[in-house]
């Protein structure tokens, strides 16, 4: 017998995908989503078989990767967080009319919350948009079991299947049996079909008839049919529920002894909803409770609005994670019981901060001397936290640094004295989404600096290489493509790279972009440092660490703390001193440059010092 | 069996391998667990929070004042997560000061940042509050804790197998955590 493991819910996912032959996985990496292509990957080094694994360089080139793969017959996943959908969006309505051949499961991971994300958009509603099924997972031991159901269904069908985990499902743990993995050997056959798989809009037209027939049969699937919980309840009242907030509802029913009281029943695929099940609850209750996150997609499908309590009503919230302890209240309130005053953290807590040592830091506070007037557009990544710096102004989306940057420039430049404009991203932002806006802005001779911030990885969501690293998902080696030769491929002149550790040579280049930009169009300076957690960088660091220490003419001012930020400098404000942190210190040395009255110097440099 | 605990601390303190090892913990026991853990941004120097849940649960999160504990590897973790607490559950925290003691809901401190240094291992702060807090909540604790220091020590044998290095150092700081309990004046 195969003991039960420890596994965290994209791992399920991942197993889920293994277990049930998908031999196509792709992805960009994204919170919540990340892990299940790195366990894909793992789970694939296990064992012999031939499977395709990749990082793509955004959502939408992963989307389509996966998606011809099922359109030669094999059963193919992409997975993402919910604004890479965004991403891939254009591929997903399309392929939704053209439906698929091999099992094709797209896995979009919400965040309500936000924890880590721009925004809380439901996925669901993009299934409902696209019309394609949604499958809402409860718990990582149901993700996984969705997988095979996802599978099935897309077969069935012939349609793209949704699976949408959110942050409390990826990023839980559970004990978990494993199973088989499965492998059947299909037939790799694309049949050719240009009415099909490259449709006019005539063609698009039968296909979107067909599209909405498979629709009100899916709505009568019974593998995914909602589920009645508690058989023995009996009351006018009912609860529907689904996703995790399913998993919390259990609990709280069953300890506010409701659980034998009031019918409550789960939804396993939120769109398109079972029409037999939304007849029946009409039918049935006088009151009907929805219990979803993050919008109210179960519940506008539920056609009497005089019966249903839930988003639309204002009953369960429509902002933010649905906790249990909000749960707790809203059924307390529906079954008519008091509901709990409720004690949140007295404390907010530590914000996020760059890591000590962190290239970004350096590079951000040098922009900061280059252009202390500047616009700073930034973008997604860990650098979104040179916020604390002061050093970033805008965070859209990804890529908007680059379009946003030319924004500011188009805006401002009939002023008399525009200001300069220093935009930040990541080197794997800037390959997702940053060279077509790069090239716009060289066609439209946009006086800005891009800072193309190069740690050589995608860090923020756990070190997944980018496309200069030239490593597979499993750790392969790939072909690479180097930044430095796409910049000027784009068309830009000034292009030049630098280590931030330098600081000074670091300042006075950017001086030299921003002065060159002003009089002819974008300049792109490349900060290029490896991050210090990067766990897959094989090559050794080239920077030798420097033990620095804090002179006692310190005199407390704070300049470092406020406008450097490192963790490891320590304002005593008692004593009016900073100190380092020797634990938490890098040894980077760059402090030693920030400190306005050079306090901070390189341990046993000052012999009057070291002579006391 | 059913036990909840809050682990928090902020990023890199090594919170989620904490979680990890109690609730492999728990699966040599033979229970069922369900953890939440954060990622992402927050683990960048920020709080960062972990919910474990051993016995039947069908929710990965802890409703406030649900916990029968706490690991805080922080000394504000007390007051930040506290709320989370049944009124009898105890805490155990990584601060300065000595024990408190109250007798309804103990509150045992360990100088975890000391005791790493001095045992020059500066990352191992979470294994020492975790050998700590396995020693005085065995100990001093009414409703144990679901799992015991040999159980800890099992788990890390396994994770860490062929590491012999890095298991030898994982299991010098949870020893000197569990001294460090032992050492403690609980009269």
């Amino acid at each position: 017998m195969i003991k039960r493991r420890l596994m965290l819910g994209n791992e399920a996912i991942a197993l889920g995908l293994m277990e049930n032959g998908c031999t196509m996985a792709t992805s960009y990496p994204g919170t919540p989503a990340s892990e299940i292509l790195a366990s894909f990957a793992a789970l694939q080094k296990e064992e012999s078989m031939p499977r395709h694994v990749q990082w793509a360089v955004n959502e939408k080139i992963a989307f389509e990767i996966a998606y011809a793969g099922s359109m030669s017959g094999l059963r193919t996943a992409v997975s993402m967080k919910q604004v890479g959908l965004n991403v891939a969006s254009d591929s997903l309505m399309s392929a939704a009319y053209l439906g698929v051949t091999g099992g094709f499961v797209v896995i979009s991971a919400d965040d309500p919350g936000p924890h880590s994300s721009q925004t809380e958009q439901d996925s669901r509603l993009m299934a409902m948009m696209a019309k394609i099924p949604v499958l809402d997972p409860d718990s990582p031991l149901q993700a996984k079991e969705m997988v095979a159901t996802a599978f099935e269904l897309s077969e069935t069908f012939e349609i793209p299947v949704m699976l949408r985990p959110t942050t409390r499902v990826c990023h839980a743990r559970q004990d978990i049996q494993p199973g088989n993995i499965q492998w059947h050997p299909r037939e790799i056959d694309f049949q050719k079909d240009p009415a099909r798989w490259a449709a006019t809009p005539k063609f698009r037209f039968h296909l979107h008839q067909a599209l909405e027939k498979k629709l009100d049969a899916i709505a009568g699937y019974p593998k995914t049919a909602p589920v009645r919980l508690n058989a023995g309840a009996n009351a006018s009242k009912a609860v529907i529920v689904s996703g995790v907030a399913a998993g919390h509802a259990k609990e709280i029913m069953k300890d506010l002894n409701l659980w034998d009281r009031i019918p409550m029943y789960q939804i396993l695929q939120p769109f398109p909803l079972h029409k037999d099940f939304a007849s029946h609850m009409i039918d049935t209750y006088d009151e009907i409770l929805v219990v979803e996150e993050t919008t109210g997609i179960i519940e506008m499908q539920l056609a009497d609005r005089h019966r249903i309590k839930g988003k639309l009503t204002r009953s369960v919230p429509r902002v933010g994670e649905l906790l249990p302890e909000t749960i707790q209240n809203i059924i307390s309130e529906f079954a008519g019981m008091d509901p709990v005053e409720i004690d949140g953290p007295s404390d907010p807590g530590v914000r996020p901060t760059l890591c000590a040592g962190c290239p970004h830091r350096a590079a951000f506070f040098a922009i900061k001397k280059a252009a202390p007037k500047g616009i700073y557009p930034s973008d997604i990544g860990c650098y979104t936290l040179g916020l604390n710096l002061g050093a970033v102004d805008t965070v859209l989306c990804m890529g908007a640094a680059v379009s946003q940057a030319a924004g500011f420039y188009h805006a401002f430049k009939h002023e008399k004295k525009p200001p300069d404009i220093v935009a930040t991203i990541g080197d794997s932002t800037f390959f997702h989404a940053g060279v077509p806006a790069l090239i716009d802005a060289v066609v439209q001779k946009v006086s800005f600096v891009l800072v193309i911030l190069d740690n050589r990885t995608t860090a923020m969501t756990g070190n997944q290489p980018t496309p200069a690293v030239g490593m597979g998902a499993g750790g392969g080696l790939l072909d690479s493509v180097e930044i430095e030769a796409l910049v000027k491929g784009c068309g830009v002149k000034f292009c030049r790279v630098e280590d931030p550790y330098n600081l000074n040579e670091f300042i006075s280049l950017l001086k030299d972009a921003v002065k060159y930009s002003r009089e002819n169009g974008p300049a792109v300076v490349i900060s290029r440092h490896p991050c210090l957690i990067d766990r897959l960088r094989k090559e050794k660091p080239a920077h030798r660490p420097v033990k620095v220490e804090v002179s006692d003419e310190c005199d407390g001012c704070g300049f470092c703390v406020n406008h450097f930020e490192c963790p490891a400098l320590v304002l005593d404000e008692e004593a009016e001193q900073v100190n380092i942190d020797p634990i938490l210190c890098n040894g980077c040395g760059v402090c030693i440059g920030v400190c306005p009255k050079n306090s901070i110097k390189k341990k046993g440099n000052d012999h009057s010092e070291s002579t006391k | 069996m059913k036990q909840q605990i809050i682990i928090s601390g902020v990023g890199g303190q090594g919170v989620l391998f904490v979680t990890r090892l109690l609730a492999e913990a728990a699966i040599i026991k033979g229970f069922s667990v369900f953890t939440s853990e954060t990622h992402g941004m927050a683990q960048r120097g920020g709080t960062v929070l972990s919910h474990l849940k051993v016995g039947n649960f069908s929710s990965p999160l802890i409703r406030p004042a649900n916990a029968d504990g706490l690991l805080a590897l922080k000394p504000g973790g007390l007051n930040q997560h506290g709320f989370y607490l049944k009124p009898d559950a105890w805490a155990a925290v990584n601060r300065r000061e000595g024990v408190v003691q109250d007798s309804k809901s103990p509150v045992f401190a360990v100088d975890a940042d000391g005791l790493a240094q001095h045992i020059h291992q500066p990352k191992s702060v979470n294994l020492i509050l975790l050998g700590f807090t396995v020693g005085v909540v065995s100990k001093m604790v009414e409703n144990r804790l679901f799992c015991s220091q040999e159980d800890i020590k099992a788990v890390l044998e396994k994770r860490l197998a062929g590491k012999n290095k890095m298991l030898g150092d994982a299991i010098t700081a949870l020893e000197t955590g569990f001294k460090g309990f032992e050492r403690l004046d609980l009269g």
